[in-house]
């Protein structure tokens, strides 16, 4: 197997073919802030949080789904990164209907996190406070499309871990939103199994537990690479960094 | 001369303004050094002419908010968005996605015991706006001061900072939401 060798943000790294920027990134502790990214699940790069500079292009490139080349001088921390991840998640924000007081997940959501790791201290662009529905009707789970932020993980770990695909993304731009089967009620969904797999991988409060009260829910997505791991290599264990 | 401080109550639950008062004995030490021009615990009633720094708790849901934001800024030096109605709109906000007519037949009829009746003349209470808003998206805000409500330790550090001549910039691990 070829090996590549590439920098990233001044330091030499090598990786194996195959592997993406945050990959390596990751394996070596380098932080780039990510959203829809899960590791176990396809990458989607929906998200754009995790965008770097490579030397020689003017476009920024997400590192979940770039692939290093030989030679590949790669930045991860710049002052226009920072100012890109700044403006993302103030989108994100005012796209939403993100009240963190009465949010099921307040303390423990990824969103929240990417506002302290941004330095968030209020948003630029106009709330846009976008009319959307939650949906009680399944027995155990709520969504709640106020909180969603459209990072898909729902969708990919019922597609290609429970092989459900109960969740589907409907309509465009403002509009987009996740739906249960053909647009309706979750609790009427015959192809759900109840796994409760999206609810753990969501990053925000938009699928929770029904009954979690604020700042109740905390969620693990941690155990969906120890399944695709399991599954693919037939290796049943979890590693010690897992186990963190 | 001592800063002239005041603190506001537009479109907010008043808990900013309860964990101000959890300064508790530092209050003591705050009544020494600055003059409290305005504020819902200080029986004023007008707002006052050139003042210093001016809190600003809650979003702007309501022609009365409307009004006394603009005067806010007109006479203070320093505006602070003073927890997360003022900084995002938070819960004062979760109507914004319903029209007002919607808002205010659930409120004054649907979940009234009695006297069920839709106000019409806007003297003794102030007409909703359209939308309620962050107070950044009315006037300018100098300084964001988060969490619902920001921690008295939050509190005490932007205090502490304007009482040294300085504008406060919250380390990271005073950035709260929620």
């Amino acid at each position: 197997m070829s090996v590549i060798t590439f920098t990233i943000d001044g330091e030499q790294y090598s990786a194996k073919e195959g592997d993406t920027i945050l990959q390596v990134a990751r394996d070596n502790k380098i932080p780039i802030p990510t959203l829809c990214y899960l590791e176990g699940l396809s990458t989607f790069g929906a998200c754009r949080l995790c965008v770097v500079e490579i030397e020689g292009s003017q476009k920024l490139f997400p590192a979940c789904t770039t692939k290093p080349t030989e030679s590949m001088i790669v930045h991860t921390n710049t002052v226009k990164l920072k100012k890109y991840r700044k403006m993302i998640v103030e989108l994100l924000a005012s796209e939403g209907n993100h009240q963190c007081a009465v949010c099921v997940v307040n303390g423990h959501c990824e969103l929240q996190d990417l506002a302290y790791e941004v330095e968030l201290d209020h948003v630029r662009f106009p709330y846009l406070f976008p009319k959307k529905s939650l949906d009680a009707t399944h027995k155990d789970f709520v969504i709640d499309r106020n909180r969603c932020v459209l990072c898909t993980r729902c969708v990919r770990v019922c597609h290609e871990v429970e092989a459900a695909h109960v969740w589907d993304i409907a309509g465009r731009g403002i509009d987009c939103e996740i739906i249960a089967d053909l647009n309706q009620p979750w609790g009427t969904s015959p192809s759900c199994t109840s796994c409760g797999k999206c609810v753990r991988v969501c990053p925000t409060g938009a699928l929770f537990d029904k009954g979690a009260a604020v700042g109740e829910m905390q969620k693990e997505s941690g155990f969906i690479k120890f399944i695709v791991n399991a599954r693919n290599k037939h290796e049943w264990v979890r590693t010690a960094h897992e186990e963190e | 001369m001592k800063p002239r401080v005041a603190t506001a109550w537009l479109g907010g639950c008043s808990g900013c303004h309860m964990s101000f008062l959890d300064l508790d004995e530092r209050l003591i030490d705050l009544a020494d050094k600055v003059e409290l021009v305005y504020s819902p615990i200080a029986d004023i009633k007008i707002f006052p002419e050139n003042v210093d720094v001016t809190l600003v708790e809650g979003a702007v849901t309501n022609s009365e908010n409307e009004e006394m934001a603009h005067l806010i800024r007109k006479n203070s030096r320093l505006v602070i968005a003073f927890g997360d109605c003022a900084t995002t709109g938070n819960v004062t906000a979760m109507r914004n996605p319903f029209k007002v007519e919607d808002v205010e037949r659930r409120a004054y009829i649907e979940l009234a015991d009695k006297n069920q009746r839709i106000p019409d003349e806007y003297v003794t209470i102030a007409q909703l706006l359209k939308t309620a808003k962050p107070l950044h998206e009315v006037i300018k805000v100098d300084v964001w001061l988060h969490g619902c409500p920001p921690t008295a330790d939050q509190i005490w550090f932007a205090v502490t900072e304007l009482l040294q001549g300085r504008i406060p910039v919250l380390p990271p691990a005073y950035l709260r939401y929620g």
